[in-house]
C-alpha cells in the first residue's frame, strides 16, 4: 500500500521530469535519451495497475523499437546544424499562453468531476482466473477481432508507405 | 495523498498530456516534435490503463494496445516523410518548410 503510493510518486516524476527535459534540449540525443526515461516511467506506472501485458509491450514496442528507430534517424540525418540554430518557434508565447488556458479548463472540469473518478476501492486489483495476459487475449481474438485485423492492415500500409517515402528512387 | 487513485492518474495523464501539447507547438525541430507526439499518445494510455483499472474493465487496456499500434505507424511514417524531406530541403527545421505558403 505505502510501496504503491511510492512507487506512484517515483514513476510520475520519472515521466513528467523525462517528459520535461525532452522538449527543452538542444541536442536531439539527449532528448531521446530522456524521452526512454519518461516512457519507462509510464511502464512502471501500467506495472503499478496490474496491466502486466502492456509493461512487456511499452517496453519492447517503444524503448525497443520506436526509440532505436529514432536514434536511427537522428543518425541519417544531420542535426548539428539544427542544434546551433534558434530551437523555439515564434509562436512560443501564443502557444504557451493557449496551452495554460487549456490546461486551466482541464485541471478544472477534472476537480470538478473529481467525485466520479473515486469508483476504484483504491489498492484493490483487478484479478482475472489466468491472470492479465490471458484476459487481454480473450477480449481482443473474440470481441475486438475485427479492428485487430484492421491495424494489422493498418501497420502494412505504414509499413509500405514508410519504404517509398524513405527510398530514393522507385 | 496517501492512497494513490485514479484521480492522481487522471492529473499525471492530462499534465504530460499538456507537456507534450507545448512541445508540439514550440519547438522547431521536426524530430523532436514526433518525440512529443508520442508523449501524448502516452498520456492517453495512462488514461485508459486507469479508467480500465478503476471500472474493471479489460476494454481500455484493448485500446491502449490500439494506441501503441498507431503510435508505431505514425512513428514510422512520420521518420520516413523526415528523411525524405531532409533529402530534398537539407533541413529538419519545421517552419523552413514553406513550400506551400507564398
Amino acid at each position: 500500500m505505502l510501496t504503491d503510493t511510492i512507487l506512484f510518486y517515483i514513476f510520475a516524476f520519472l515521466v513528467l521530469g523525462g517528459a520535461l527535459m525532452t522538449i527543452t534540449r538542444r541536442n536531439a540525443v539527449h532528448s531521446a535519451i530522456f524521452l526512454i526515461t519518461s516512457l519507462i516511467g509510464v511502464a512502471g506506472l501500467y506495472l503499478l495497475q496490474k496491466a502486466e501485458f502492456l509493461f512487456a509491450v511499452q517496453i519492447v514496442l517503444y524503448v525497443g523499437g520506436i526509440m532505436v528507430l529514432f536514434l536511427f534517424v537522428i543518425m541519417l540525418v544531420n542535426l548539428d546544424a539544427a542544434a546551433k540554430e534558434k530551437q523555439f518557434n515564434g509562436q512560443r508565447w501564443v502557444a504557451l499562453a493557449a496551452v495554460a488556458v487549456v490546461g486551466a479548463q482541464i485541471f478544472y472540469f477534472i476537480r470538478k468531476g473529481a467525485d466520479a473518478f473515486q469508483i476504484a476501492r483504491p489498492g484493490a486489483v483487478q484479478q482475472l482466473p489466468g491472470g492479465n495476459v490471458e484476459g487481454i487475449a480473450k477480449v481482443l481474438f473474440s470481441e475486438y477481432l475485427l479492428p485487430f485485423e484492421i491495424a494489422s492492415v493498418l501497420l502494412l500500409v505504414a509499413v509500405v508507405g514508410s519504404v517509398v517515402m524513405a527510398k530514393k528512387r522507385i | 495523498m496517501y492512497p494513490v487513485t485514479t484521480f492522481h492518474y487522471i492529473i499525471l495523464s492530462a499534465a504530460l498530456l499538456l507537456i507534450g501539447t507545448v512541445g508540439v507547438l514550440t519547438r522547431r525541430n521536426i524530430v523532436i516534435i514526433l518525440m512529443s507526439i508520442e508523449l501524448i499518445l502516452n498520456a492517453v494510455n495512462i488514461n485508459l490503463i486507469a479508467f480500465s483499472q478503476a471500472l474493471r474493465n479489460l476494454n481500455g487496456q484493448i485500446f491502449a494496445i490500439f494506441v501503441i499500434t498507431d503510435a508505431v505507424a505514425e512513428a514510422a511514417v512520420g521518420l520516413g516523410i523526415l528523411i525524405a524531406l531532409f533529402r530534398n530541403k537539407e533541413t529538419v527545421l519545421a517552419d523552413e518548410v514553406d513550400l506551400l505558403k507564398w
